[in-house]
């Protein structure tokens, strides 16, 4: 074992460090990335220490980027892009959903498309329109697409450096409120597979679902709860494309309830998933219909107002108890 | 919106060389050019326009779901193809299937495509290069500018070796060129100052809507705004569609950064089969390029260096032949498995897919032979 204690922030520009050391064919492009180091300095340091052929700024167009990283992913290269904010991607939809996710079934075998596009996402940091949202069920829709998101520094050290060595294009949702908090991170061993689901509290009465931003808030739930003696499992989902439902499966059939939360809107999304299938897997030990906490079907609202539309430890423990009510 | 002062032409509309300041600088380019290499010019014009009808009438016949006819395009298309060398990448739109066959991309993988059989499924690297189609207009400018960005980052542009130098060329149309990814190529390609070379066919209409709801400005000035050097040319001359491209292409391969050619063109049939042009086209325009027929002028050109009646009859039947050749291996094709619909959507092993294409052979499994 070999540990250290950083952010998120810091774990994902170490794991990008190795994998630009360990992989000449691996590039980082982007807006603001160079010298800046980005808007989140995830990327600080990496030009100097690389190169600006290694670590490109980019011109401000996301279609761009993620379209010139297609050319490259053809002539072999790795490409790692970092889309600014989340509310941001949306101008290269059509190079993911349309070009990025469907060219390696177009060539039948003979091309894999080995891109990975970092998302910084989610609410929690004040931030104006369009830099807070959850647009992870657009790209999870998408086949052809990866699509993960670590919630600890530990994961998102060796989840970056996993996403970038897989052949099949990638979106690697990035929990922006998750990114200076600090974590053990042990850079010996990654512990699971990346696309790996994992119980992180072990409990008997009512089963918590969730990924990146939202699985400390359900930790939280997990601990109030245990003092007014409710047992809580909690699974990281980890992996949103594809889904590892083998763990939290097993879960349901023990505690026989679960509840699912997610920032992004509910309807149609992970959450529905996941509502839907576990129902389909697991009838027979629901006690309890699965119930949603989400973002609501609005626009992410003006910050003011963002407490009162993001789940929180108290919107999840009110599912836990209409759970309960069963 | 036809030929204008600026437009490059190295063949006369009667098929004799042409001698001007426009010219002169290209006409070295195909002085070099031999008696061989005309006809093989020639050759692959006529034969694929006998494909190029024949395909239509396969899909009048049902036989198809959709043909793209680039009837009156040759010229633009085999003289840039053939400028292209074999260490060049080349990327298409969808109606570039003669620069395949120039590649070697037989034409029977663009009919699987348009049959409902296939999305693409050729390798480039087995294919010359040729990379696969893109119907979303203009996606491809941006695969190209990135792919070109990849020969720079590796080094094999302006070398100081023309033989080893690599370069990219891409094809796009006057209806692309007012798609957001294409002018975000132009910006990239102009920063980063790739090896490339963009080929716009304006073959006048996007469907059914006239290039000049397009642009208000000739489409070869448009990419100056971007830093980049842009040429008209007279796209129904297949030797000023060779000779300009051979020489953007080398400027683009040594180190001179991004190019960029207006080939002025016609669309003579359909956008595609499901198209009507009478609905929006007048006749005197299109009578206008009938009389530019890019095959009948090179043809005058041939005649006058010396090619003689069985010459061309015999290139008549080769061109029957292809397209009989190309009905008979159409109406042969068959239906590939279902199941193989999950084989490639990711490289490694995705649980969706391997529960769903198991789920598809047992349901289909349980037809044969069950009970009902």
């Amino acid at each position: 074992m070999s540990i250290e204690t950083l952010s998120m922030a810091k774990a994902l520009n170490n794991g990008l460090r190795k994998a630009l050391a360990d992989d000449p064919k691996v590039l980082l492009m982007g807006e603001d990335i160079g010298p800046l180091g980005g808007v989140f300095r995830v990327t600080e340091g990496l030009q100097a220490e690389f190169g600006a052929n290694r670590v490109i700024d980019t011109p401000l167009a996301e279609s761009g980027i993620v379209g010139t990283a297609i050319g490259l992913a053809m002539r072999g290269y790795r490409p790692v892009c970092e889309i600014q904010f989340d509310g941001f991607i949306f101008p290269g939809f059509d190079q993911i959903t349309s070009q990025l996710a469907k060219l390696t079934a177009r060539h039948e075998g003979t091309l894999s498309m080995p891109v990975v596009i970092r998302v910084p996402f989610g609410g929690h940091i004040g931030a104006v329109e369009h830099h807070q949202e959850s647009p992870e069920a657009y790209f999870a829709h998408t086949p052809g697409l990866r699509v993960v998101s670590p919630s600890t520094p530990h994961d998102a050290y060796w989840m970056i450096q996993e996403a970038i060595a897989s052949n099949d294009p990638i979106l690697f949702f990035e929990p922006k409120s998750r990114y200076w908090p600090k974590g053990d991170v042990d850079t010996s061993a990654p512990g699971i597979p990346l696309h790996a689901s994992r119980v992180v509290r072990v409990g008997t009465e009512v089963t918590l679902v969730g990924y990146g931003p939202m699985v400390p808030m359900l930790l939280q739930a997990a601990e109030i709860a245990a003092e007014e003696g409710t047992s809580i499992e909690v699974v990281d989902l980890r992996s949103i494309s594809p889904i590892d439902y083998g763990p939290l499966v097993a879960s349901v059939q023990k505690t026989g309830r679960l509840v699912v939360a997610q920032e992004a809107p509910g309807f149609v999304s992970v959450g529905s998933e996941i509502a839907a299938t576990v129902t389909e897997r697991a009838f027979y030990s629901l006690e309890a219909p699965v119930i949603r906490v989400a973002g609501f079907d609005t626009p992410f609202p003006p910050a003011k107002l963002e407490a009162a539309y993001l789940p929180d430890p108290d919107r999840i423990l009110d599912a836990v108890d209409r759970a309960l009510a069963y | 919106m036809a030929y204008t002062a600026a437009t490059v032409q190295l063949l006369s509309e009667t098929g004799e060389l042409v001698s001007s300041a426009l010219s002169e600088p290209y006409l070295p380019i195909i002085e070099n050019l031999s008696d061989d290499q005309l006809r093989e010019f020639h050759r692959q014009m006529v034969v694929f326009r006998a494909i190029d009808v024949e395909a239509a009438n396969l899909q009048r016949q049902g036989q198809l779901a959709l043909w793209i006819p680039s009837l009156g395009q040759e010229a633009a298309q085999v003289g840039s193809g053939f400028a292209a060398k074999p260490q060049d990448h080349i990327f298409p739109a969808y109606r570039e299937h003669v620069v395949g066959r120039i590649r070697g991309v037989d034409t029977i993988k663009i009919i699987e495509i348009l049959r409902g059989l296939s999305h693409g499924g050729w390798d480039p690297a087995e294919h010359g290069n040729f990379h696969l189609y893109t119907l979303v207009i203009g996606s491809q400018t941006l695969h190209a500018t990135g792919y070109a960005m990849g020969i720079t980052l590796d080094g094999r542009a302006a070398t100081g070796d023309p033989d080893k130098d690599e370069a990219v060329i891409v094809y796009f149309g006057d209806g692309a060129s007012s798609q957001g990814d294409v002018s975000e190529a132009l910006v990239f390609a102009a920063s980063f100052q790739t090896p490339e070379v963009f080929f716009l066919q304006n073959n006048h209409w996007a469907i059914s809507v006239p290039v000049t709801r397009q642009s208000r400005t000739p489409l070869y000035l448009r990419p100056s705004g971007f830093g980049i050097p842009g040429v008209q040319i007279d796209g129904n001359d297949v030797l000023a569609s060779y000779a300009v491209t051979t020489a953007s292409l080398d400027a683009a391969r040594s180190g001179g950064g991004p190019q960029f050619i207006e080939a002025l063109t016609y669309r003579m049939g359909a956008h595609t089969t499901s198209d009507d042009p009478t609905k929006y086209r007048d006749d005197a325009e299109l009578d206008f390029w009938v009389r530019h027929d890019p095959i009948v002028r090179f043809e005058a050109y041939l005649r006058s260096r010396g090619a003689d009646d069985a010459f061309f009859a015999e290139l008549a039947e080769e061109a029957h032949d292809a397209a009989n050749d190309i009905r008979l291996r159409t109406l042969a094709l068959g239906v590939p498995d279902a199941s193989s619909m999950f084989t490639h959507v990711y490289t490694e092993p995705h649980s969706l897919m391997q529960e769903q294409q198991a789920w598809l052979e047992a349901y289909e499994a349980s037809f044969e032979g069950g009970a009902s």
